[in-house]
């Protein structure tokens, strides 16, 4: 052992390039009670960044409400697990993959996704739908093309070949974005409510084996770069980036679950950011066992790598198992046909530490507990930014109400970020596994849950300007939201996960704004009874200084009970009436309106009602049960004016006008195109207006006939009166267009 | 001996590693049509007991080198080739196609489409061009079908001389077109020469296409246009004289021993 206290390698240059300060490394002394050797200052160094462990945003994210009566698996594991009732239940978890997307596109944004679908079948589950959430820069600038065109590849080359489907999901733009763009990827698996599996190791002497892909040089210190800002040597980092194989990912989670079928094995985790490192070290701190790892059998992909290399690797599709002993050779025969490598590299110890082998010395003794549990954890200074309230502040009077609105909504609904998406979404398999009711494009995707009469409905959703504006309520609203296009789709929203984007935290401004939107969340979250059961933090979006708006992205999750009784938001029939539920204020702050056309952002976004926002939930997904709505359609970005015009022109098929009356009272660009939350678009047949009345009255929510679908030309008061066309052409174009592509 | 029911029908669902839609096609034939399927894993030798064989969607092999490249040489595949040899009803979708294609078992080759985009149809509109074909016998000529595609390399490529003779022999059963059943440029995805979206080999006992039948045959779930296809197989299997025998193939075609 005597090589492990030969500590003359590590200098404090070499701490500090590890991103380690020098308090942590004191501790990493103190725990050790010596110097640590190059691995093991490397395995501190990952286990510790802001990456893996959460130290500065571990304190706010308790706030969080996690517990529910369908909760099967709240946060800390690889994904939350929710029980959805016939024996069956989903997991879930988003993640970023920011950083690394942002220096290499195509396989950041892969292996994203690749390393999200491993979080899901890493707990016995199936992966059956994927959205992704993405945030952009300006597309004037060439370089954001190129990012959009692989983020998009990406995504759409691991999902696709893996085999399961991209139902939904978001895309915006804002230049402040341009140097750092967010690539966030959700999926959810089903499993049977009684087989989930968790990353557990446990039973002294059981083996430790290794799956899936051979180590190589990729990746090392993805970790630690994801938790760092970006500089102009950024680009020196594409070493750092993995390389995603679907392929192997696919043979992966068929061997998987193959295994899991048989009682073979104890835990299983993945090998995500800090590869064997954190996998191991995971699973024997929530056993309360030590592992011991020889380094030597490791399935290398090139000769002469280190200890250090090994441990830090982190390349894809890799997975560790602590099996049964004794059941080592059904293990090996599994992945042996799906033509995986498979290798027992270690044992489970009663000694509590991390003992790592090589070349038949030890290289390197972490006790497992210490560094688990003695991990740093920062109260970092937190500051509300000294321009908070002059942004808050907005003079309505000065801004002109445009003379033809016509021709302004026709330019808000062409603009990329309110335009159809399908130039994105229809690069993504969205119908393999023959579940998809209601694909992407809509306000929430609808998947079927084969051998039952339910489906679950998923949205992901954020308004990163409201969040600037007002990160608690920002972060509010964007629950709110992805509530209420669970509830257009007819879906009781049960729970969220979400992928929190912020600037670096070592900022007091930045901090602040963090809290703000952790606060927002956990209040939505308790108002509307949907508990955060696993999410994903990304710091450090900045360049060069400069942060990111607020980015707290929540994806929530609905059921819904009965699948043939589902809303989607586009207008079906001539002669159907069109309603709101809820009510049509004029707030002009925050709105997309006035940022794009006034070039204005400021104010602040309209206040939630928690009553108001339940009651007008709770009656669309009354009546979409009770087969009266034909249609559900959120207000959200743009206001009512592009939420009609969306019902009008969004479907797959035939497009249809409709002629509405708004009820006046305050300006005319503040009805059409302020934003407000609690509003919903519904359309029935004239026959049932009773009963759909009756439905918003018990409710409690405010319901208001407005007029009626048909005709080709979209017409709103005396305002609007376009031919639906015109509408159709700039929202399907808008985004290709300003993308510079051919359709 | 043929099938007399649909609950005796035995189609096979070959499952490479890395199909994706296998499962789908599992789903689409056992739980929705109503007959016997079975996975069949690209090592197995023999198809005895199969009245059809599907290959799947998906991404063989990862698609690595090439679109079907890798899947021909699998052991499942000389399986298949004497299946198909013998009479047997053998049906490529998407990948599917494309292993056919690189197999020989139908002419020409999917390459990557005109966009060099991946792209997912959902409601792909297809013209029926013969009704008079095991595949096509639930549908008329000049019918439209609304059945999803998706995939990267759907571009059906062919030399001349093929197109021509895929045009005489009519083994061209569907086109891309409009939702009017036109066939223009505008309404071909993904640039295959005469809009090609799936042909059959001149006997008629393989039938590839680009969209996916499986994907389409609840409704709700891509409508079920794709019933129609698959309905027309199962129908022509019922009427079937006889099962295929591909075990007692010649012995030179035949390095398996049947089981």
């Amino acid at each position: 052992m005597t090589h492990l206290a030969s500590s003359s390698e590590i200098t404090p240059e070499v701490v500090a390039r590890h991103g380690l300060s020098p308090a942590e490394y004191e501790r990493i002394l103190q725990i050790l009670g010596r110097a640590p050797n190059l691995v093991e200052l490397g395995i501190f160094s990952v286990m510790w960044s802001e990456h893996c462990s959460y130290k500065s945003s571990r304190v706010h994210l308790r706030k969080f409400p996690t517990k529910g009566p369908r909760v099967l698996q709240g946060p800390g594991e690889n994904a939350g697990v929710l029980d959805i009732g016939d024996g069956f239940a989903v997991v879930f978890k988003m993640e970023s993959h920011n950083h690394p997307s942002f220096i290499e596109p195509y396989q950041g944004a892969a292996t994203g996704v690749g390393g999200i679908l491993r979080d899901v079948f890493t707990m016995g589950a199936r992966p059956i739908a994927s959205l992704d959430s993405l945030r952009f820069g300006r597309l004037d600038d060439p370089r954001q093309r190129h990012l959009v065109d692989g983020v998009v590849r990406g995504i759409g080359g691991y999902g696709n070949s893996f085999g399961c489907p991209t139902v939904g999901g978001e895309t915006a733009f804002h230049p402040c974005y341009d140097g750092n763009i967010l690539v966030n990827a959700f999926n959810l698996g089903l499993l049977r409510a009684d087989r989930i599996f968790r990353a557990v190791a446990a039973g002294v002497g059981n083996p430790v084996i290794y799956v899936g892909s051979r180590t190589g040089r990729d990746g090392i210190h993805g970790a630690t770069m994801a938790s760092e800002e970006f500089s102009e040597t950024s680009e020196e980092k594409r070493p750092t980036v993995q390389v995603g194989d679907p392929f192997t990912e696919k043979l992966l989670l068929e061997a998987c679950l193959e295994v899991m079928k048989g009682d073979l094995i104890v835990g299983i985790q993945d090998m995500g950011a800090a590869g064997l490192t954190s996998s191991s070290l995971e699973m024997a701190s929530r056993g309360g066992v030590g592992i011991e790892i020889d380094l030597s059998r490791v399935p290398l992909r090139e000769e002469g790598m280190t200890p250090y290399e090994i441990m830090l690797s982190e390349s894809q599709e890799r997975m560790l198992i602590v099996a049964r002993a004794g059941r080592e050779r059904d293990v090996e025969a599994i992945f042996r046909k799906w033509d995986l490598q498979v290798e027992v590299v270690g044992r489970v110890t009663d000694d509590g530490l991390l003992r790592l082998l090589h070349a038949g010395k030890v290289v390197g003794e972490i006790p497992v507990k210490p560094l688990a549990e003695e991990a740093p954890v920062y109260e970092r200074p937190m500051t509300r930014p000294a321009w908070q309230d002059e942004i808050q502040a907005l003079d309505p009077d000065g801004i002109p109400v445009p003379e033809d609105l016509g021709r302004t909504l026709v330019d808000l609904i062409g603009s990329p970020g309110l335009a159809s998406k399908a130039w994105v979404y229809r690069q993504y398999d969205s119908v393999v596994r023959s579940n998809t009711l209601e694909g992407p494009g809509g306000d929430a995707a609808v998947i079927r849950i084969k051998d039952t009469r339910k489906a679950i409905a998923l949205s992901v959703d954020c308004n990163h300007r409201y969040c600037y504006l007002d990160p608690r309520l920002g972060a509010a609203l964007a629950v709110a939201e992805a509530a209420r296009n669970v509830s257009c789709a007819g879906a009781l929203p049960l729970a969220i996960t979400d992928c929190l984007n912020f600037g670096n935290p070592e900022r007091p401004e930045i901090m602040w704004q963090f809290a703000e939107c952790v606060e927002g969340i956990a209040e939505a979250c308790r108002a509307l009874d949907t508990p955060v059961v696993s999410g994903n933090v990304s710091f450090y979006n900045e360049t060069k200084g400069r942060g990111i708006f607020p980015t707290p992205i929540v994806a929530m999750v609905g059921l819904i009970e009965d699948a043939t009784a589902f809303a989607a938001p586009f207008f079906r029939s001539e002669g159907d009436l069109v309603a709101l539920l809820g009510e049509a204020p004029g707030e002009l702050g925050a709105s997309e309106y006035l940022a794009a056309l006034h070039g204005i952002e400021r104010g602040r976004p309209a206040p939630l009602d928690w009553a108001r926002e339940k009651a007008v939930q709770a009656a669309c997904r009354a009546g979409i049960a009770a087969r009266l709505f034909r249609s559900a359609h959120d207000c959200a970005d743009g206001g009512f004016a592009v939420a009609l015009a969306e019902c009008c022109v969004g479907g797959p098929e035939a497009i249809i006008g409709a002629e509405v009356e708004l009820p006046r009272g305050s300006r005319a660009d503040a009805l059409l195109f302020g934003e407000a939350p609690s509003r919903i678009i519904v359309s029935f047949d004239p026959s049932d207006r009773e009963r759909a009345e009756r439905i918003a009255r018990e409710a409690g929510a405010p319901f208001e006939v407005i007029g009626r679908v048909g005709g080709d030309r979209l017409r709103i008061g005396d305002w609007i009166d376009l031919p639906i066309g015109e509408i159709r052409g700039a929202w399907r174009e808008g985004l290709s267009r300003a993308l510079r592509e051919g359709g | 001996m043929s099938p007399r029911s649909r609950e005796d029908v035995q189609v096979g669902v070959v499952v490479f590693p890395g199909s994706c839609d296998d499962h789908d096609a599992y789903h689409a034939l056992a739980h929705v049509l109503g007959v016997r399927a079975r996975f069949v894993w690209h090592k197995e030798e023999s198809l005895e007991g199969l009245d059809a064989v599907m290959l799947p969607g998906g991404f063989s092999y990862g698609d690595y080198l090439r679109c079907g490249a890798m899947a021909k040489f699998s052991p499942v595949m000389k399986a298949v080739r004497r299946f198909a040899e013998a009479g047997g009803y053998v049906l490529g979708t998407c990948n599917g196609f494309q292993i056919l294609c690189e197999s020989g078992l139908l002419p020409g080759a999917l390459i990557r489409n005109r966009s060099l985009r991946f792209l997912c149809e959902p409601r792909q509109a297809l013209r029926v061009e013969r009704s008079d074909t095991p595949w096509t016998s639930r549908t008329e000529k000049g019918r439209v079908l609304r059945i999803p595609i998706k995939h990267g390399e759907g571009c059906y490529y062919a030399d001349p001389a093929t197109l021509e003779a895929l045009q005489a022999k009519g083994q061209i059963l569907l086109r891309y077109s409009t939702p009017d059943g036109r066939v223009s440029e505008d309404a071909n995805p993904n640039g295959s020469l005469l809009h090609i979206a799936g042909i059959m080999n001149p006997r008629g006992n393989v039938f590839g296409l680009m969209p996916h039948p499986e994907h389409a045959v609840e409704p709700g779930l891509g409508g079920e246009d794709g019933r129609r296809i698959l309905d027309a197989l199962i129908d022509t299997l019922l009427a079937a004289p006889a099962r295929p025998t591909p075990g007692r193939a010649p012995q030179a075609a035949s390095p398996s021993a049947p089981r």
